[in-house]
């Protein structure tokens, strides 16, 4: 029983968290997120020169051989930092669907371009229709000499704005809502027919709505096998929930600390505001929120890491967790804070903003309480 | 980060399971859950724990712990909790045991804790008091020195089961001119004593677990002081901190919430099992959640205190949640009782009741309303996390 990190995780740990303090304060994060671009291609050459793109890849795809504990460690350091830069949607997702389904010829053309920080990513998983349902996908795949067309249109893909190709989920066979027969093809960006529609999230990610009208891939595109993108899918959504997981982490306690720090400072009827007992137990239900959302982050990450039978629930718990526990130290964040909490020129409302869209990803707290009861509650 | 178990541990949980199937039996749970025979099969139960060398997992081992890893300990609760078997009663050995062995003399070391190990003495623990609760420095049970003893006079309440207790350990008050928490001495009192009266109260589920326990000029030798005179409060606060820990009750919790899917499973509403319904399943995951993350932030605090220091500030967030966690569970049990909800049956009516749990449902409801007083109020535990962990 070991719930702590490598010394290898750690300097991991101390550079991300490093790069924040040093590049990252929150007027230039500020810059960023109003840029066109949303992010800094900069950062992101730093990003792979310092060898962050490198953690989730086997060392044999010329990566850092991190697991899901590693992968914690970046993202719970980033969510501190708030930062914009596409990790979760090129490395995490894009990349982890080429790590985990690729072929070899994929792995060996896109992964290293990814490590490199040359390229950029997208899954398109979600349409209009689907909400979180991975299985809900209309947009279609038609056998066609030996490659496949592509019609359909994609909803809030994360890093869509950006991303030079994706990876877009589409129907190959079966109902419009079924696991099987959903496949996953890689798309240039730029291809015949992709057109993308890029708008702003209120964390200030860039995210689009792609259409593919007609767009033709060969069958050397496809990633995983035929028809069973579906689990695919899960299997890397899974991991990258504990990501984000950990992301929300660093944001929970970033807020828990400021609000914290802030009450010691602010008066109020001639006394810091910190010494009211009514304001001290809100900001304690925010430490134990804090760690026992830290708490379920780190059964997560063993149970799938370890392959243990409950990782679903696990995993299903955690994000049940992020959301509930988010919630309130988001809105304790804001009601502490008083009237300087609403104004944009605080870094409050922004990590909160981010919290509740982490809250959004991969199925809300409402949603993924259903699936974590079947599970639970099944005989 | 690793929770794998090793060979060596999953021998263990094979010893464990091997020795409750043979020690923890349908004969001695029947006896542990009639009142009249309660106290006799508890100690039994615990003797066979001594006897295994397993009693007192956290104590160290030269006072005869059993030097369990963190993940030993949490083998043992898992397997416990799912045969119900009982946790240990823990003013013994969870609660003055750490003080005798982290304070008291040599002498007191070879006197109480092989006889607490062999539950050869019932301990009871005398620190609130009528005018003394949340705010327990401010308390006023006189100790004055006269030759060789203390003569104490005063009176300590809420003494959980002090009609079954051979001794009492006490704060009691030996100087007023300083601070409140200057002052107090902590000594270990004979309950047969002259002077010792034990008042029973019946609680709200109508049961006797509480009482008032009175002094009247009672005579206590200089020999059972803890350590120094007026530095009684230090010990004491050390003390808070496991008992905090051990009022989490996560592997109890556990349990209920499996009895409480099998319950659901069973009962209808609407021609459907009450499982199914949405409000039940939002009701009981929400617990359960909570509680998945509860027994990771327990596991997290015992792999930080592996070294033996005593858990600090975070055993109050342990003992918060962990109430929280046990009333929420006594009130889905007084949700499923419907109708018989309240059913006051008499020991072997259970048919009275409709359900067999609905009676034990509201004595669990009724005496849990304390869970979240004693110990130190959750209150209170917010004050200390506030000064302490967030340096309010």
């Amino acid at each position: 029983m070991n719930f702590s990190f490598t010394e290898e995780q750690n300097m991991l740990r101390d550079s991300i968290s490093k790069f924040v303090q040093d590049q990252y304060e929150f007027t230039t994060r500020e810059k960023l997120a109003k840029s066109d671009a949303g992010f800094s291609a900069e950062n992101w050459q730093t990003f792979a020169e310092l060898g962050w793109l490198s953690v989730p890849f086997t060392e044999e795809q010329g990566g850092f051989g991190g697991g899901v504990a590693d992968n914690v460690v970046v993202m719970e350091e980033l969510g501190k930092g708030l930062v914009l830069e596409p990790y979760l949607a090129t490395v995490l997702l894009f990349g982890g669907l080429l790590r985990d389904g690729g072929t070899a010829a994929q792995q060996e053309n896109l992964i290293p371009a990814i490590i490199g920080g040359e390229l950029q990513g997208a899954v398109a998983f979600a349409e209009k229709q689907s909400r979180f349902d991975l299985n809900n996908v209309e947009t279609t795949a038609q056998s066609s000499g030996d490659g496949f067309v592509i019609n359909g249109e994609k909803s809030v893909v994360i890093n869509g704005a950006a991303a030079d190709k994706l990876i877009v989920a589409a129907r190959t066979s079966g109902e419009s809502i079924s696991d099987s027969g959903v496949s996953l093809f890689v798309v240039d960006a730029s291809a015949a027919g992709v057109t993308k529609t890029p708008f702003r999230m209120m964390d200030g990610q860039m995210v689009a709505n792609v259409a593919f009208k007609d767009v033709t891939v060969a069958a050397a595109d496809l990633v995983g096998e035929q028809d069973q993108g579906v689990a695919l899918l899960q299997k890397v959504v899974q991991e990258a929930t504990v990501a984000v997981g950990a992301e929300a982490v660093g944001i929970m306690d970033k807020l828990k600390n400021t609000t914290v720090e802030y009450t010691k400072t602010r008066e109020q009827f001639g006394v810091a505001i910190g010494k009211f007992q009514a304001l001290q137990h809100r900001m304690v239900e925010m430490f134990m929120a804090c760690e026992q959302t830290r708490s379920l982050l780190y059964r997560a990450v063993c149970s799938v890491a370890e392959g243990k039978p409950e990782a679903a629930q696990d995993v299903l718990a955690l994000k049940v967790m992020v959301g509930r526990a988010g919630k309130l130290v988001g809105d304790e964040a804001f009601q502490i804070h008083g009237g300087i909490g609403m104004t944009d020129e605080l870094d409050v409302g922004h990590y909160v903003k981010r919290l509740m869209m982490i809250n959004v990803l991969f199925g809300d707290a409402d949603y993924s309480q259903q699936k974590f009861a079947d599970l639970s509650l099944a005989g | 980060m690793d929770t794998t178990l090793s060979a060596e541990d999953l021998a263990f949980r094979e010893e464990v399971r091997a020795f409750l199937t043979e020690t923890f039996t349908d004969e001695l749970k029947a006896r542990l859950d009639d009142k009249a025979t309660y106290k006799d099969a508890q100690i039994e139960w615990q003797r066979k724990l001594n006897d295994k060398g397993w009693v007192a997992p956290n104590w160290p081992t030269q006072y005869g712990g059993a030097g369990w890893t963190p993940t030993q300990n949490y083998i043992y609760e898992n397997e416990r909790s799912l045969v119900g078997a009982p946790d240990t009663i823990p003013f013994g050995l969870s609660m003055v045991a750490p003080v005798i062995y982290g304070f008291g003399s040599e002498e007191q070391k070879q006197k109480f804790l092989p006889r607490i190990l062999n539950s050869d003495d019932w301990w009871c623990q005398g620190y609130s008091e009528p005018g003394s609760g949340s705010d327990l420095a401010s308390l006023k049970t006189k100790a004055e020195l006269d030759g060789d003893d203390y003569v104490v006079n005063g009176a300590k309440i809420w003494t959980t089961y002090a009609q079954y207790a051979d001794w009492i350990f006490c704060l009691v008050r030996t100087d007023s001119s300083g601070k409140n928490q200057d002052g107090i001495t902590f000594l270990l009192i004979d309950m047969k004593s002259p002077g010792i009266k034990v008042n029973p109260i019946i609680g709200i589920d109508n049961r006797h677990t509480l009482n008032e326990v009175e002094f009247n000029n009672v005579r206590v030798p200089v020999a059972n002081r803890i350590g120094e005179q007026d530095k009684g409060w230090t010990y004491a606060k050390a003390l808070l901190q496991h008992e905090r820990t051990a009022i989490a009750g996560v592997a109890e919790s556990k349990r209920q919430i499996r009895e409480l899917k099998s319950a659901a499973a069973e009962i209808l509403s609407g021609g459907k099992a009450i499982i199914e319904d949405p409000a039940f399943r939002k009701n009981l995951t929400d617990i359960e959640v909570e509680l998945m993350a509860l027994e990771y932030t327990e596991l997290r605090v015992l792999a930080a205190t592996a070294s033996g220091s005593a858990p600090g500030a975070e055993s109050s967030l342990l003992k918060i949640k962990g109430t929280e966690i046990q009333q929420s569970i006594q009130k889905m049990w007084m949700d499923l009782s419907g109708y018989h909800m309240g059913a006051q049956a008499l020991q072997g009516e259970a048919d009275l009741s409709g359900h067999d749990f609905a009676n034990e449902a509201r004595i669990s409801y009724m005496y849990g309303r304390a869970a979240t007083v004693y110990g130190g109020s959750n209150e209170v535990q917010k004050n200390i996390i506030s000064k302490f962990v967030l340096g309010l």
